[in-house]
């Protein structure tokens, strides 16, 4: 469903601005018009405890003068304001130095198709539905047990937007996408043995959204699973990453592949294009054009046509993630991921997650990660950990305030299986993850 | 003209609003029976200058305005707001928000908004501080220097950028609060190489004020020498040891340990909830008595400081923790009537497009007696750590980590190798409990830190003097 009077509308703004830039003496330019709008409710203690409404806008200008660069932004679209926002471009631009990989990209590298990837699901929900279904979310996870001694609250989200993407190559596109959710977090416990967790749901469309009272039931579950936890002695031992946890190693291993990271020389998989990273069976592949996916696009933050592709096949590394300047910095051409990647999705093996915690045996689950302990340069690891001690398969007893530890290189490289319990709330689609060993540094 | 009147006259006249247009607002938002309501005004101009590959490649500059609309009515917030600062959008949204008022609540709070309060910055634009070409030179200076301080650096970049925002804030005793805020930033990282082995190092500052700033006193080229030596420290350390060890952290910066360690659970929307680990222990100890902390907002020049908060409320000094005692913590309006205590000035937004909630300002603890190598000498086995990157809370079970990117061994009361970065963990309701000794050498950070909650970044403060904390949980890899 889009609404295609929309989409005109910021297409028209779209033009002007790059008909403005070219009046401005620009030699090429690219111009991005976002308009989103939203509402959040969250209910506490049975009540509603906020209502907000949210309505933003913005505009984005890039213009070029030959190899000379510049940016600027606004969120007052008036016909003053879009002139005196391609000024501003340009006099940066005019200041900037000439940057001979800098400009538009090949215009035959420009999305040509534009499928229907049915983004927008618009939620017809007012403030006071949307309380009714925070109130009965919060509601769940608080009556679920005794020992559920305190909320955070419960929130429901619903934002629709449109966004338009043109240059001066005569790209000109835009499409309107949905994203609502629902969400919950309470405690359990008193004084110093107090826990906190939470769950969530997400969805482009609200039907498909987890009911109310599962997204509550499960925060309840969560925290109470996580009473009376201990440390760990320090040792040497297998970590299974939950699926929410195992998406953050590969955002790792991902900033990594990126033409930024490589072109800095900030990488610690620098030129290891087709050579191994990882063990033989695992496959990572984008799928930019998945219907309804959460990360779908049909062309990229530049306008670049995606495509599905590997970029670790058989456990070597066959893709870098490109934009046209780091593309071309490294001498290759992009590989529409300007933005990022889209629906990025490691294959699982066979095991789902009862499998998985059998074949960690003994050793620790970790369901949460804290900090920002990794190193992109060297790969070094060490970030704070909670989760679950486990023995021959089973799980044993909560733990906290535990690191692990260890370098993204050899972690990678000794990686012992996938899941098939993937997560699909977000824009990289894996299931938990087995390492062979880290370091844990506990009492 | 007054400050006042300059900022009426760029947001409110600018965009064609009367005083009598804000008035109608406020009169829709009190029509219903609220404890509260404000209206917050912004015009925000931001830019940024980047240089890699030794050329100044890009820049950015943005400009932004809206306002934020708010009642409280109890513990309930209608929130609404819009990027036209037109009268009969306002109105629409006063409107809106009012939907969060149910039947039988009580009648509007009466409040006194502050009329005087101390200016801690000067209403600087820092945009317009030097010249586009003047800004290009410093950065291309800094990258050709850093280059001749060592053969081994393979990459330089340098960042500047500056803030220049505009806030009003309306109250509903009729009170407009301004303030005009310039903020300034830059940082220098480099990437070194020797024998194939990479390493970065990265220094920063910053302040409100201009870009004058970077130019006294060398600041520039002291970022610049201090991302250099931390890279050349990095090229020579080992693996970081794992486990339970006494800590010593050097002055300044290593002082996210407080904002996240106590801080963050001081605030006083989880203590109104019940949420942190310190709900409910005002008048305990939490900390050993050689443990003062403030949250100090009106620190003339500071990143974190304000001359009012985003409520309008003056900044103020917050003694948290008092000789290992737990004081008071850190709030905005809404928290400070429901627990009945005074806002503390820790009311602050990301934007207009945010709701205000209690935040930090510059959090740091006061100077002890102990000399800074008396304090290593102390030492038998541990952890120096130097530099930190950033960290993280969960302010339920107290559990805290934050990473160091400079740290050294100490062994027998000598500082020996250095380490990787590693990874410290804690608990923040007896992490302070453990603190044994702290230098005379108290430090505020060089001007960078950013906080992050409920998705809202604020620019904040840190300091502390060295510390010796008897064993916490250090995340190496060295077992």
């Amino acid at each position: 469903m889009q609404n295609q009077d929309e989409i005109k509308r910021l297409k028209d703004v779209v033009q002007q601005l790059l008909d403005e830039a070219k009046q401005q003496g620009a030699s090429a330019a690219e111009a991005a018009f976002s308009v989103d709008n939203g509402l959040s409710v969250s209910a506490r203690m049975g009540d509603v405890e906020t209502i907000e409404f949210h309505c933003d806008q913005g505009i984005g200008v890039t213009v070029y003068f030959g190899q000379q660069k510049g940016s600027a932004s606004t969120n007052d679209v008036s016909a003053d304001s879009l002139k005196e926002t391609v000024k501003a471009a340009c006099s940066i631009a005019r200041y900037a130095s000439p940057d001979d990989y800098a400009g538009l990209p090949d215009p035959e590298l420009l999305a040509t198709e534009f499928p229907d990837l049915d983004l927008n699901h618009p939620w017809a929900i007012d403030a006071e539905q949307a309380i009714a279904i925070a109130i009965e979310c919060e509601n769940a996870a608080r009556f679920y047990d005794k020992a559920i001694s305190n909320s955070e609250g419960a929130s429901v989200n619903s934002h629709q937007g449109t966004r338009v993407f043109g240059n001066s190559l005569g790209f000109l596109q835009g499409y309107q996408s949905s994203r609502h959710s629902i969400s919950c977090s309470v405690l359990a416990g008193t004084g110093d043995n107090m826990q906190r967790d939470y769950w969530y749901s997400v969805a482009r469309n609200s039907a498909l959204l987890e009911a109310a009272q599962y997204v509550g039931e499960k925060a309840a579950k969560r925290t109470l699973a996580r009473m009376d936890a201990r440390s760990l002695s320090t040792r040497q031992c297998p970590v299974l990453f939950a699926p929410e946890m195992a998406s953050g190693l590969i955002g790792s291993l991902l900033g990594a592949i990126s033409g930024s990271s490589l072109y800095r020389k900030s990488s610690f998989l620098l030129d290891s294009l087709d050579t191994q990273i990882l063990p033989d069976f695992v496959r990572i592949h984008e799928q930019p054009l998945l219907v309804g996916g959460m990360g779908s696009a049909s062309y990229d933050a530049e306008g670049v046509a995606t495509k599905a592709r590997d970029i670790v096949s058989d456990g070597i590394l066959r893709s870098y993630i490109l934009s046209t300047y780091s593309a071309r910095k490294l001498g290759m051409q992009t590989t529409g991921n300007a933005g990022g990647v889209h629906n990025l999705t490691v294959e699982s093996g066979e095991q789902d997650f009862a499998g998985m915690l059998k074949l960690l045996g003994t050793g620790l689950l970790v369901t949460e990660l804290m900090g920002q302990g990794v190193n992109r340069v060297t790969g070094d690891y060490s970030r704070g950990a909670s989760g679950f001690w486990v023995e021959n398969g089973v799980i044993q007893y909560p733990v906290e305030e535990i690191t692990i530890a260890g370098n993204l290189k050899t972690m990678l490289r000794n990686l012992v299986a996938i899941g098939t319990d993937v997560d699909l709330r977000g824009n990289i689609r894996v299931g938990s993850i087995l390492l062979e060993q880290m370091a844990i540094a506990g009492e | 003209m007054s400050l006042s009147e300059q900022v009426k006259q760029t947001i409110l006249a600018a965009n064609g609003l009367l005083p009598q247009d804000i008035d109608r607002v406020m009169a829709t938002l009190l029509s219903a029976p609220v404890d509260a309501a404000d209206i917050y005004f912004q015009s925000s101009h931001f830019e940024s200058w980047s240089l890699e590959g030794g050329i100044v490649k890009e820049g950015s500059h943005s400009i932004e305005h809206g306002a934020g609309v708010r009642v409280v009515s109890g513990d309930k917030t209608g929130f609404a707001y819009s990027d036209r600062i037109e009268l009969p959008i306002l109105l629409e949204a006063a409107n809106n928000v009012k939907a969060i008022v149910r039947q039988g609540q009580q009648a509007q709070h009466k409040i006194q908004s502050a009329s005087t309060w101390p200016q801690l910055y000067q209403p600087l634009n820092p945009l317009n501080s030097l010249a586009d070409q003047d800004k290009i030179d410093l950065l291309k200076r800094v990258d050709s220097e850093t280059r001749k301080l060592d053969s081994r650096i393979e990459e330089v970049m340098v960042s500047l950028v500056a803030a220049y925002d505009n806030v009003l804030v309306a109250n509903q005793d009729g009170a407009l609060l301004a303030d005009v805020r310039p903020l300034v930033r830059m940082n220098v990282s480099v990437i070194m190489v020797e024998n194939g082995r990479r390493e970065q190092g990265s220094m920063g500052g910053g302040s409100r004020s201009d870009y004058s700033y970077f130019l006294e006193n060398d600041r520039a080229m002291d970022y610049a020498r201090e991302a250099v030596r931390q890279a050349q420290v990095n090229l020579q350390a080992v693996d970081a040891p794992a486990g339970n060890m006494t800590v010593v952290l050097g002055p300044g910066w290593p002082g996210i340990l407080l904002h996240e360690a106590i801080g963050h659970g001081l605030e006083g929307d989880f203590n109104r909830k019940g949420t942190s680990a310190f709900s409910g222990r005002v008048g305990e100890r939490v900390a050993s008595d050689l443990c003062t902390v403030v949250d100090d907002g009106t620190i003339p020049g500071r990143r974190g400081s304000l001359s009012i908060d985003d409520e309008g409320t003056p900044t103020q000094n917050t003694v948290l923790i008092e000789n290992g005692i737990l004081k008071g913590y850190m709030q905005d309006k809404l928290n400070a009537r429901l627990m009945g205590v005074k806002p503390t000035g820790n009311g602050r937004r990301e934007s207009y497009a945010h709701m205000p909630m209690p935040r930090m300002t510059n959090t740091y603890m006061l100077p002890g007696q102990s000399d800074p190598e008396e304090i290593i000498r102390s030492v038998k086995k541990g952890l120096y750590a130097r530099n930190f990157g950033g960290g993280q809370v969960d302010i339920t079970s107290g559990k805290f980590v934050f990473s160091a990117s400079e740290a050294y061994l100490i062994e027998d009361g000598k500082i020996t190798r250095p380490v990787k970065g590693a990874t410290l963990i804690g608990n923040g309701p007896d992490v302070l409990t453990k603190v044994s000794m702290v230098g005379n050498d108290m430090q505020l950070d060089s001007g960078v830190g950013t906080c992050g909650k409920e998705g809202q970044s604020v620019p904040v403060g840190v300091g502390q003097p060295t510390l010796k904390i008897d064993g916490m949980t250090v995340g190496g890899t060295s077992l």
